[in-house]
């Protein structure tokens, strides 16, 4: 062993971790892993000198030159170049300094082993997992709305945000819940915080799940809303799913990548053929659905999905997600570096500024922070983080990759969504996303709208619109808001150049509808099924009988109570006067940011516990960022007195206007539309102010937690018992010389015992 | 056969990663599992692959993971 300085932390508290001598080392000194970074061949060097000199550029051309356009080959190269330097360089100094991950421990995924629920994992197949579960439709979704503000701006934010703000929440949350025995963030706060905050953080996530999942369902019927072929494709997901649910359960169990290609193919018929039934009279006409039954109809079918077993829906749908997930973002990431569109949006815009965006009001701070949640700094992931991922993690060191190196990647799936919004024509963009309310939803009151912008270089015609629908095989495009049609229209408008040319528009775009709809109802599943167990987990405090989860009527009553939830909130936002997605989406933002503070402050609550107060700003810094934003942001929402921005002052407004007797107002043209609003805007007013309350209560206790530990010069964990492992596996991407040797000792011994592997 | 074997290596490491990340590899890991505790004890028998896939969505149903956006 090296100088006993090197050894981690947890060595000195536990002597106990000496390793079984009958085996091959079960991990690196500490001094070797540091001395095969430390060792700098001129080759090594030059390449992160390439990075380093290449990223520069990147930005400069981004940030700095200003010509008619940007390439997005920029985009590309500044995001990776500065996610391999973060990842080298500010995720190792984590590991270092923080965490100081101790592979002679066990992990749960070896000391609870159950071949089952708890089973270690190869890393480079855990990263896919993790990556998959936690990237979803939110970094596709919110970078297009940003686009308004300009590319720049989002831009960084995402990049920089990812590297200092994201991937560390991830890699903490992971880590921490790896440590204490795959534990969740819900009993984290409990076990770190106490009572009140413990309490506050579960009502939070919980209020914040219903949120997410009404705003998500909201994307999607915009989305589908009045286009038969969408509603056609994306429903034929449930038979499709149905059917192999039936395939797996009772002709040939196991068999997921099979069934999986079969759905795949099934799915490519569905969109083809919704082309071919949404051409045909009766098919026009049957499914053609409006804004409101479409919501109807999610939400009956949200109930449905979360009553029924998963294995016969949500199970294969989430097989089907998974595939088309990797597939596509692999597709599009390719197709971007092919086509290399050139982007004409200014880099920032007024609307940075003055905070009068048509697609989401509010100005660059702090809304810009919350439009783009998922992508730069997510909440959502540490309830995965502390989910399956640290139950299956084969060795300590490895949640450095899985949990950092994983954000990293969503944040990809981000800036590319981004370049595809932006590479579509401007004028068309906020045709596209500006609500019914201010183009009327025709074509002329688009054009007339989006030209009465005063926006330098935009110069709609109606031709351009009506040409785009027709291209993408839609009725109209005009107020498709929600993001999801925009960035399908960049995604068609991208992969065409690759493949099929513009004859193939219509069938790209549907196919990224079905993409981003197929995520979204897995999240939407998921996502109640997750809030009804919350919910009969706090019922039973009070009623034990609602802890027995195979209680038939409990889980159909709290599931039902679940669905009433964030389907009230679809209607709202569905029957909006003011266009539902401009007002609504600030709130998913801001739940989002919320949760990522909430759990930032049980993360800061466990690194002063530690007694780790020199490393502490490495938590503070993202968390008083997030704190920053959601609460400015929530306190404009609550206080502003710019009717667009405030909710209460544009309730005052819509009030005042209907005590005068006023029959129209702004955009409600009638009293039942004026009192909508004005419904609206309380309610969203109340749950703005429960958010910030709850988590300025967790983000308080966590500080107290923080001050008692200084003041008691704390060393307390409530980690799991260290336990000494018996197994070993390298720690990143590619195993290291110093690994391969190890792995060599391990791999040349009998096979009793021996797991399967594969390494290069 | 340099190239050929190329090939067939790249192929099954491919074959085995989809595997791994679809989840499809969960009943071996099981077995696996359950003959290094158990060894072929008779008395301890392990589930049988429609058995284990069976179980894993009952477990599914009562301990959801949640999905994110």
């Amino acid at each position: 062993m090296g100088a006993t300085s090197k050894i981690p932390h947890d060595a000195i508290d536990d002597p106990d971790l000496t390793q079984d001598p009958a085996l091959p080392p079960v991990a690196l000194d500490p001094a070797i892993h540091e001395a095969e970074e430390a060792h700098w061949t001129p080759v090594k060097i030059a390449i992160w000198v390439a990075i380093a000199l290449l990223g520069g550029l990147s930005w400069v051309m981004l940030a700095v030159v200003r010509g008619e356009t940007v390439n997005a080959i920029w985009f590309v190269f500044a995001a990776i170049c500065t996610y391999l330097i973060g990842y080298r360089f500010y995720s190792n100094y984590i590991q270092k300094h923080l965490l100081r991950p101790d592979d002679r421990r066990a992990t749960p995924a070896e000391y609870k082993a159950d071949g089952k629920d708890y089973a270690a994992t190869d890393r480079r197949v855990l990263f896919g997992h993790h990556f998959a579960a936690i990237a979803g439709a939110g970094p596709l979704v919110g970078p297009v709305l940003a686009a308004q503000m300009g590319y720049l701006p989002g831009t960084i934010w995402i990049i920089v945000g990812v590297v200092f703000a994201g991937a560390v929440q991830d890699y903490l949350v992971l880590f921490f819940s790896m440590r204490r025995g795959g534990r969740s963030l819900g009993q984290m706060a409990r076990d770190e915080l106490g009572r009140v905050g413990g309490t506050a953080a579960l009502l939070a996530t919980l209020t914040i799940m219903v949120i997410i999942v009404a705003i998500l369902a909201l994307v999607v019927v915009n989305a589908l809303a009045e286009s038969a072929w969408g509603v056609f494709s994306v429903g034929m997901t449930i038979p499709i799913a149905l059917f192999m649910g039936c395939y797996l359960r009772f002709f040939r169990p196991g068999k997921v990548t099979e069934i999986s290609i079969i759905g795949f193919v099934l799915l490519i018929a569905a969109i083809v053929g919704g082309g071919a039934i949404a051409g045909t009279e009766w098919g026009a006409a049957m499914f053609h659905i409006d804004k409101l039954p479409l919501a109807i109809g999610i939400i009956v079918y949200g109930f449905i999905a979360a009553i029924l077993p998963v294995w016969l829906l949500l199970a294969p749908r989430d097989y089907l997600s998974t595939f088309m997930k990797i597939g596509t973002i692999g597709m599009l990431a390719v197709a971007i570096i092919i086509v290399r569109p050139e982007i004409t949006v200014p880099a920032v815009t007024d609307f940075a500024t003055s905070g009068a965006g048509p697609v989401v009001s509010g100005t660059l701070f702090p809304f810009l922070f919350v439009t783009i949640a998922c992508g730069a700094l997510s909440g959502f992931h540490a309830l995965i983080a502390s989910g399956t991922t640290p139950k299956l993690i084969e060795k300590e060191r490895q949640t450095r990759f899985i949990g950092y190196g994983g954000m990293l990647m969503e944040s990809f799936v981000a800036i590319m969504a981004l370049v595809a919004a932006l590479s579509i024509d401007q004028g068309i963009y906020y045709a596209m996303n500006a609500s019914p309310a201010l183009t009327g939803g025709t074509v002329q009151g688009a054009v007339a709208f989006v030209n009465g912008l005063g926006l330098t270089g935009v110069n709609l015609t109606p031709d351009m619109l009506t040409q785009t629908a027709l291209n993408v095989g839609e009725e109209s495009i005009v107020s498709r808001t929600g993001g999801a049609p925009t960035l399908s229209v960049g995604l068609a408008n991208i992969m065409q150049q690759v493949a099929g040319g513009s004859g193939m528009m219509a069938f790209w775009y549907h196919f990224a509808i079905m993409f981003e709809a197929l995520f979204i109802l897995t999240a939407v599943d998921a996502g109640t099924r997750v809030a009804r167990f919350m919910l009969q987990d706090s019922l039973g405090n009070f009623f034990p009988k609602f802890k027995d989860t195979s209680w038939r009527t409990g889980a159909w009553l709290t599931t039902g109570i679940m669905v009433a939830a964030w389907g009230a909130v679809l209607v709202m936002g569905v029957t909006d006067p003011l266009g539902g997605i401009n007002t609504l989406f600030p709130l998913f933002g801001i739940a989002n940011q919320l949760l990522a503070a909430i759990a930032l402050a049980v993360c800061m609550a466990i690194v002063a516990k530690r007694g780790l107060f020199k490393y502490l700003w490495i938590v503070a810094l993202p968390l008083s960022f997030a704190a920053v934003v959601t609460i400015t942001a929530s306190i404009l929402k609550i206080f502003s007195t710019v009717p667009s921005v405030g909710y209460f002052a544009q309730n005052a407004a819509f009030s005042n206007a209907l005590a005068d007797g006023e029959t129209s107002f702004g955009t409600a043209t009638s009293v039942e539309a004026m009192e909508a609003v004005v419904r609206n805007t309380m309610v969203q007013g109340i749950l703005s102010i429960i958010f910030v309350t709850l988590a300025v209560i967790v983000i308080f206790t966590a500080l107290q937690a923080t001050w008692n530990a200084w003041r008691t010069h704390s060393n307390a964990t409530n980690e799991d018992l260290a336990v000494p492992s018996r197994i070993f596996a390298p720690a990143g991407l590619k195993a290291t010389p110093a690994e391969k040797a190890t792995q060599a000792l391990w791999d040349a011994r009998p096979s009793t015992g021996k797991r399967k592997t594969r390494e290069h | 056969m340099g190239v050929a074997t190329a090939v067939r290596s790249a192929a099954a490491g491919l074959a085995w990663y989809v595997k791994g990340v679809m989840g499809e590899d969960a009943y071996d890991k099981y077995r696996a599992h359950h003959e290094s505790v158990h060894g072929t004890d008779a008395a301890a028998p392990a589930m049988t692959e429609q058995e284990f896939w069976r179980d894993q969505a009952d477990r599914q149903d009562t301990n959801p993971q949640g999905r994110c956006c």
